[in-house]
């Protein structure tokens, strides 16, 4: 069943046209990752599902609604999270307030933060420290628990592996797979060895407009497509 | 040395600013009576100052909202609180404290009150239609400051007032030979705690988190499902409710205020913001505490300078630190 | 690329505009013969040069300063001070706008390197802190400034209203066209042709690659800093281009006034004309400088008489007549800079410039 469709999305910022036509539906459960050069347009892609641009009408469908044209916080309301590719980790916010942030009511529901703690246990150890004190590694960790701290139906997630150490990358993508199981994920990445052993389904953009899409283990294969789609040379 | 500057963090890093130039302006000075009694000055006015600038250093931090009109809502809280306090002169003079304490309160609450609908007003139709375009919202916001300027000017004419206090506030206190003025005293106190509430509600509640997040990140507030704006028209309210009562007390310190008041004060709290770093209401203290430390300091020790001081503490402190001293985390 | 789409109508009329305007003011002295007159077109005139390099900032740079008096005020003290002590002559006026000139650029490059690379606000925020302590240091240093009554001296002789240029046959001063060739109108002639020379110099700047830079830098900081060019130290040549100019500007007024204080060269009432000049004309433009600066002065000197007739009748009427009192003429034009800047953010100039292109 397709959870979030996107349909021949535009999105401008300011005078400059960044995406010219976007169109890939995302089944519901697993990670689907979508791939490109870098400028291809992955995360104005993001953005724009997300509501932080604004997308041409029409063009976005979350559950079957229309949702381009709402307002980030709505967007977020219907059960979509966003790690950006900065993180967005409040620094100035202890770990705790920055995932009691993320909770609707402003309470934590005892089962899913245990296992946000096994999941990621350096942020229970760091539980009261202010997050800008935390490595790059512990803050991308809080930013995803921040996305499941409610039960949300889809998290789109911006190239979590930029700057990371291999451990770190290993460890997350443990996560990233365990946190599929129940959630879909729509991941952006540049780093095809990590996106190789999460992906299910994949688009790849360029410049503004999806090129193929198709499913992870066909393109893995296909290193002819590769070379093609994703190479600096190309 | 790098132990050094790790043992002053620990013992509170920047914070110990205004005590260290308080040691050293001891040492100048000479005499403990005259220090004690210009520390005060020094600490009340710095409260005051607090006051004001507070509202604006969030606005701008929650936003990048700079209302440089802001210094309107000082202006109409003196204006405002002094008219209500004359009105009130009766209960001034009164013995009966009470009476006193009553009409103060009214004042400061017709000040706080004023702010609250001004700042509703200046948000909604001066401010939201010019949004994320700082060029615009600085001509606008110095329009309606002009603006405001006048109205001043039409309602309570050009010449000076003069501020009543009730008579509880009157005098001052003798210990020894140290002379506190009980005015200055009340006006540290209750800067203090209304700066003690504004902790409280920015550290303890979901509406200050929201507040604090939204300052380091806006857009990923509104990503975690929150309107940033509706909260803003909020903040903007109460920062301008504050900017009033700033003003109120410094009518009743000042004692005598002109409409030029708003336009001097608005140097200082510019300033404060700069030195403090804009966004955080800790940093915002701090700027504020050094302003009103140096001003009577160096007022007493070299008054030709007391003018240019804060302006000189300002290139200072900017040199040192260009984001200021304590600025929200971004 | 649109520039050259555009129907010249709106722009040929704002350029006849302007050139109306600047034959008033050539001849200015003949077609309005009294002393007042005099001084409205000779405060055109030097507001016109300091409108026109305040939009070399606001306009064509997008950084917003509230020192632009502070230039105007170093080169009318530094005139002042210089008449003042060394007599009237043009050895001092000379060496009192160089004096004043150098105070603005090393002022103008502080400020700039030290502040240019933060916000637009935060340098308006320190612009405005600046000049505050140079109206305060004016008034302070009452030795060397006159403190707030100013000073007062006398012009080079050739501008002293006794001086004859020609005399008729009688030995009385000659007369052209019924006005007296006398020192006044020397003076008149001298503020005249500096401000054209001075105003055709920012002109020319903005015609320069230079403002094409500048513009580029305006549009698209991030870009324009990617390509390669020194944003910082184009902000800080172009604050100091502007600091001279109007350094410059303030030692011309200090010549034509013989006074110079607080009210007239320093004080924050006439920045926010300033503002309110380039608004109203249209930022980015030049021309609505020219504009701007003609309707203000004009309003400045003519608006409060007519204001006073509106208080006259509406005496009586609650409080209204407090709102048309004529010192309130500044709530007035607040309000109506207000509108402006929503609804007309190109001023004058630029709207009616567009409207030939529209239709």
């Amino acid at each position: 069943m397709t959870l979030l469709s996107v349909n021949q999305m535009k999105t401008s910022i300011g005078q400059y046209h960044v995406l010219h036509d976007v169109t890939f539906d995302v089944p519901e459960g697993g990670v689907f990752v979508l791939l490109g050069r870098n400028g291809a347009g992955k995360t104005t892609t993001l953005r724009s599902i997300m509501g932080l641009w604004t997308p041409s009408a029409n063009s976005v469908h979350f559950k079957g609604e229309d949702i381009s044209g709402l307002h980030a916080s709505d967007i977020a309301r219907k059960g979509i999270a966003f790690v950006p590719e900065n993180m967005g980790v409040f620094g100035g916010l202890t770990v705790e307030e920055n995932l009691v942030l993320a909770t609707a009511k402003g309470k934590f529901d005892a089962t899913r933060l245990k296992r946000i703690y096994q999941l990621f246990p350096a942020l229970e150890q760091f539980w009261t420290k202010q997050a800008w004190s935390l490595s790059g590694g512990q803050k991308q960790m809080l930013a995803v628990a921040r996305a499941i701290i409610e039960p949300r139906a889809l998290i789109l997630i911006d190239e979590p592996t930029k700057g990371l150490a291999p451990s770190i990358i290993d460890a997350m993508a443990e996560a990233f797979l365990e946190i599929g199981e129940t959630t879909t994920i729509l991941l952006v990445e540049q780093n095809f060895n990590f996106a190789k052993r999460l992906g299910r389904d994949m688009a790849v953009i360029d410049d503004g407009r999806i090129v193929h899409t198709g499913t992870m283990a066909g393109f893995a294969a296909d290193t002819a497509l590769q070379e093609q789609l994703l190479s600096l040379s190309a | 040395m790098n132990q050094l500057s790790q043992t002053l963090e620990r013992f509170g890093g920047v914070y110990l600013l205004p005590v260290f130039v308080a040691l050293v302006a001891f040492v100048l000075i000479g005499a403990p009576s005259s220090w004690v009694t210009l520390t005060v000055a020094g600490l009340a006015m710095g409260m005051m100052i607090f006051l004001m600038a507070s509202g604006l250093s969030l606005i701008f931090g929650l936003m990048d909202v700079l209302n440089f009109g802001h210094s309107a809502f000082i202006s109409f809280g003196a204006f405002i609180s002094a008219s209500a306090l004359a009105y009130m002169s009766g209960w001034l003079g009164s013995a009966h404290i009470g009476l006193n304490l009553l009409a103060i309160f009214l004042a400061f609450s017709a000040a706080l009150a004023f702010g609250l609908v001004a700042g509703w007003f200046f948000e909604v139709v001066i401010i939201k239609p010019v949004y994320h375009d700082h060029l615009r919202q600085i001509l606008i916001t110095m329009g309606a400051l002009i603006v405001s300027e006048q109205i001043i000017l039409a309602v309570w004419g050009g010449s000076p007032i003069t501020v009543q206090r009730p008579a509880f506030l009157e005098g001052s206190w003798l210990f020894g030979n140290v002379t506190v003025e009980i005015y200055r005293a009340f006006a540290f106190v209750l800067g203090l705690a209304v700066y003690i509430a504004l902790f409280l509600v920015l550290k303890r509640t979901r509406i200050g988190l929201l507040i604090r997040a939204g300052v380091e990140n806006r857009e990923m507030v509104e990503a975690l499902g929150f309107r940033i704006d509706r909260l803003f028209v909020g903040v903007f309210m109460v920062g301008s409710a504050l900017a009033a009562l700033g003003g109120a007390m410094w009518a009743g310190y000042e004692t005598l205020i002109t409409p030029a008041l708003g336009g001097e004060m608005m140097i200082v709290v510019f300033i404060v913001v700069i030195i403090g770093g804009l966004g955080s209401v800790e940093g915002t203290l701090l700027g504020a505490i050094m302003v009103g430390l140096m001003a009577n300091y160096i007022g007493f020790l070299a008054p030709k300078l007391a003018l240019a001081s804060n302006m000189l503490l300002m290139m200072a402190i900017l040199l040192w630190r260009p984001s200021g001293l304590k600025p929200a985390v971004k | 690329m649109t520039q050259t789409t555009k129907s010249p109508k709106g722009a040929l009329f704002i350029k006849g505009l302007v050139l109306t305007i600047g034959a008033l003011l050539l001849f200015a002295p003949f077609l309005f013969q009294d002393t007042r007159s005099l001084e409205v077109a000779a405060r055109i005139c030097i507001f016109i040069v300091l409108v026109a390099s305040y939009d070399l900032l606001i306009g064509y740079t997008g950084i917003v300063s509230f020192a632009h008096i502070m230039f105007f005020g170093f080169g009318a003290y530094g005139a002042a001070i210089a008449l003042k002590e060394m007599g009237p002559g043009w050895d001092a006026v000379l060496l009192g706008a160089a004096g004043g000139l150098v105070v603005s650029i090393v002022v103008a490059i502080a400020v700039g390197l030290l502040s240019l690379r933060v916000k637009a606000i935060f340098f308006a925020m320190i612009t405005l802190a600046t000049a505050s302590v140079a109206l305060v240091l004016a008034s302070q240093l009452s030795g060397f400034t006159g403190g707030e009554d100013g000073i007062t001296y006398k012009a080079p002789d050739l501008f002293k209203t006794a001086n004859k240029l020609m005399v008729d046959a009688d030995g009385k001063v000659a007369r052209l066209f019924g006005v007296k060739l006398n020192g006044k109108l020397a003076a008149y002639y001298f503020v005249f042709s500096t401000c054209l020379v001075l105003f055709i110099l920012c002109l020319r700047m903005v015609a320069s690659p230079l403002g094409t830079v500048l513009k580029a830098i305006r549009e698209n900081e991030a870009r324009a800093e990617a390509i390669g060019y020194r944003v910082v130290a184009y902000r800080t040549f172009v604050f100091c281009i502007a600091a001279v100019t109007a350094s410059l500007a303030g030692s011309i007024y200090a010549v034509w006034l013989k006074y110079t204080g607080p009210d007239t060269a320093l004080s924050f009432s006439i920045m926010i004309d300033i503002l309110l000049m380039v608004v109203i004309g249209g930022m980015g433009t030049m021309y609505g400088a020219v504009i701007g600066a003609v309707l203000l002065v004009i309003a400045q000197y003519y608006l409060r008489d007519l204001m006073g007739v509106a208080s006259e009748a509406l005496h009586g009427v609650p409080f209204l007549p407090e709102l048309f009192e004529p010192d309130r003429w500044l709530l007035w034009l607040g309000i109506i800079f207000i509108l402006l800047v929503y609804f007309f953010p190109k001023g004058i100039a630029g709207t009616l410039w567009d409207k030939g292109a529209r239709s």
